[in-house]
């Protein structure tokens, strides 16, 4: 419409449950009122938490921005004309010159916050479809050198060479073969594969086209945790959009290439997120681990070869097909290459998405784009990698984010969850959350995690409350081991990691616990 | 006759099905044994006369690996393979005895008796109890805490009874019941610590789909499910002494 004023108000799960959707409404109610014609396009976020919700008005062609607002903002802001730009004390001007933002490598992520993520126009307009349409007119073989070429790990957690995996299902023998997304993202602090999905979920099902095409896949699952209802809304129009205007189904766009994916919701189980516990749960059985090998990759989902790959890795590989491996390697250091959609959480003040090549520090994320700890207190401890990852003390912040310089020091990157503490943690508390984590959401299939993380809450409590203390932290050390190596898949293979660092970096808590009497 | 075509013996238990294909040699502690192309590392190794401890696994079973007490060395390999899930491959090394696996099987069966009733340890003679025996342990540092010990026994079936204190959750009885007589009676209900042996919608046996075929009973390594004949007089648990 002619004159119409754009107003970008974010429709994600935070800014949603900060009031986005309110917020909207009253935008839109107020302008009628004033009899002034604006559209409103709800866009995903831009990752910047603590700014949400973060809205922005197109102004002569450009978009600035304010935040974070609140409903009772909204009268104030038309008085200060925010829809010319006007001046506001929540004014903050144009989002790419915000630094948080400005200094990322936005590799995955560069449409998010700027598209309306159920549009295929605004996906076409910024480059979307550009690397499948390249992909169709390349050889399996070169679209797998490629991905190899890129150094692209998987970006669930494993860190597995996405190049190989793809190789090894394109090698393989089958009259049907499956790409399946892991969306179960059950990390404590992560949100990186939802706002992916919320913001840009096009990318996504490019993302996975490309796998389809690499390795003669025509089918595609998405498995999405039960906890993220409005990504499944999300996406569920997108799904249907790429449908509609032909980038999915049969001779999708006359390249005689056909794919087709089903969005599958899970059932709040955490263990669905390692792989074969998700495939179980895709053909209808309860989630419980199977026993590798098999790899998935030659019998996976309903026997047949499959690609599992979580939604952060599919998602980088339109822009690899794009810009080339090559390219995707000259991000990071050493074999970590490429970028990671770090995901900034816990106690700290400017929570939120940082993608960033790898290489970087934990204290350069933490501090320089994170601010330090909300509370202002001291950083303790820092959960990198999600429940089962390591606690790293303040004295190991300068560890650059590289996968293999995190597993010298017994830690993880994991999925890139980065959760900080401040000194009023209790670390022999948090040494018996990762048991308890583990005590609720294992499957029960194998003894060591089944039983060995009940045993492992008891023990600790008795070392807490001074019983025995000696005997049960060696008691402790030999269950850890047994969990180790003992388990069945890394549920309780990598419990004892935070448990072990906690005792490692603050064994004080467990001696004198910051609440205990003795 | 087909045990005896393939050069395997009624009254042993190989831990996993045989199976056809071309012959495959490896090395298990030091013996040189041939077995054919598919068969795990358990029947190998039991072939060779060195059988590994083990309480999931069973021959007339599909390999299932939910125990982790039948871990062995194979050079090569990181970690602890489950001899049971884990297939031959030519000129594959294989160690079942060491220190290392003596403590970790030692630690997998330490959590077993720790949810297992005490009292029934001293004069048990299932195969849980042979096991025991096997790995040189029979008491556990765990002190008590969470067990499944108030749990009813269901003798709602003539013929056998599920005593859950007894259960291992090994899931042989559940495999039993859908590849030995595709009855599928069973499942295990629950998740995590709660896992439990149920019949049909968590029923007692007598009213869910159980045909009393047996194979349950037959597939148990700890006498959880047992046959009612022997106990003339009825079923109780061991006193505590």
């Amino acid at each position: 419409m002619a004159n119409s004023i754009n107003v970008f108000v974010p429709r994600e799960t935070s800014a949603v449950s900060l009031g986005a959707n309110e917020i909207g409404d009253r935008i839109l109610s107020l302008a009628v009122n004033n009899k002034t014609d604006i559209t409103l396009i709800r866009n995903g976020s831009w990752g910047m938490c603590w700014l949400e919700p973060l809205i922005e008005v197109e102004v002569n062609g450009e978009r600035i921005a304010y935040g974070p607002i609140c409903i009772e903002d909204v009268a104030d802001l038309f008085k200060a004309d925010f829809l010319k730009g006007g001046d506001h004390k929540l004014k903050l001007g144009k989002v790419s010159d915000i630094p948080y933002l400005k200094n990322q490598d936005r590799w995955t992520f560069k449409r998010c916050g700027l598209i309306d993520p159920v549009s295929i126009h605004d996906y076409c307009s910024n480059g979307g479809f550009d690397g499948f349409t390249v992909a169709t007119k390349m050889s399996t073989a070169k679209i797998i050198e490629e991905i190899k070429k890129s150094g692209l790990r998987g970006r669930g957690g494993a860190g597995f060479p996405t190049g190989i995996k793809w190789q090894t299902v394109a090698n393989a023998s089958g009259d049907q073969k499956y790409i399946a997304c892991n969306a179960d993202e059950g990390d404590s602090g992560t949100f990186s594969d939802r706002m992916l999905m919320e913001g840009d979920p096009f990318c996504l099902i490019e993302g996975m086209m490309i796998a389809g095409l690499a390795v003669g896949a025509n089918r595609g699952y998405i498995y999405l945790r039960s906890e993220y209802p409005l990504t499944r809304e999300i996406f569920s129009e997108a799904l249907n959009s790429a449908k509609d205007a032909g980038w999915l189904g049969k001779n999708i766009q006359g390249t005689g290439f056909e794919f087709e994916i089903d969005l599958h919701i899970g059932a709040g189980s955490y263990v669905c997120g390692e792989e074969t516990a998700m495939l179980e749960s895709l053909e209808g059985k309860a989630g419980i681990i199977r026993y590798r090998p098999p790899l998935p990759a030659i019998e996976g989902l309903f026997g047949k070869p499959t690609v599992v790959n979580n939604v952060i890795t599919l998602a980088s590989v339109p822009d690899i097909l794009i810009k080339g491996g090559d390219n995707y390697a000259t991000f990071g250091i050493d074999r970590s290459r490429g970028t990671l959609a770090f995901q900034l959480a816990g106690n700290i003040k400017r929570g939120g998405l940082v993608e960033k090549a790898f290489g970087i520090t934990l204290r350069e994320l933490i501090e320089d784009f994170g601010g330090g700890t909300a509370t202002g207190r001291d950083i303790r401890a820092v959960q990198i990698g999600g429940p089962l990852g390591a606690y790293f003390p303040e004295n190991l912040l300068d560890t650059p984010l590289d996968y293999e310089a995190f597993a010298e020091l017994e830690g993880i990157i994991g999925h890139g969850g980065v959760v900080v503490f401040d000194d009023s943690v209790d670390m022999a508390a948090q040494a018996r959350f990762a048991m308890e984590f583990c005590a609720i959401e294992s499957c029960g299939k194998c003894t060591p995690c089944r039983i060995g993380s009940v045993r492992g809450i008891e023990v600790i409590d008795r070392i807490v409350a001074n019983k025995n203390r000696d005997e049960n932290l060696k008691l402790l050390e030999e269950l850890c081991d047994t969990m180790v190596d003992g388990s069945l898949c890394a549920m309780g293979g990598m419990t004892p990691f935070p448990v072990r660092s906690a005792i490692k970096h603050f064994p004080e808590d467990f001696i004198h616990p910051p609440g205990a009497k003795n | 006759m087909w045990n005896e075509v393939r050069g395997l013996r009624d009254d042993v238990d190989y831990g996993t099905p045989p199976s056809n294909g071309e012959p495959v040699t490896l090395t298990v502690d030091g013996v040189e044994v041939t077995v054919p192309e598919g068969s795990s590392v358990m029947l190998a190794a039991t072939k060779a006369d060195r059988a590994v401890p083990k309480l999931c696994a069973t021959d007339m079973l599909e390999a299932f690996g939910s125990c982790r007490v039948c871990l062995v060395e194979i050079e090569g390999q990181r970690g602890y393979p489950a001899s049971c899930t884990t297939l031959v491959a030519p000129g594959m090394i294989v160690r079942t005895q060491s220190d290392r696996l003596a403590k970790l099987r030692k630690g997998v069966m330490e959590l077993y008796l720790s949810d297992f009733p005490e009292s029934e340890i001293p004069d048990g003679w299932s195969e849980f109890h042979r096991t025991l025996e096997e790995i040189g342990i029979n008491g556990h540092r765990y002190g008590n805490g969470r067990n499944h010990f108030d749990l009813p026994v269901d003798d709602s079936n003539p013929y056998f009874l599920f005593d859950p204190a007894k259960c291992i959750v090994c899931s042989r009885c559940v495999r039993a019941c859908a590849e030995v007589q595709g009855t599928f009676a069973l499942t295990i209900q629950g998740r995590a610590f709660e896992s439990k042996v149920a019949a049909s919608q968590d029923e007692p046996f007598m009213e869910s789909e159980c045909v009393s075929c047996g194979a349950c009973v037959q597939a148990c390594p700890s006498h959880a499910l047992v046959e009612k004949s022997l106990f003339p007089g009825g079923y109780e648990r061991a006193e505590p002494t």
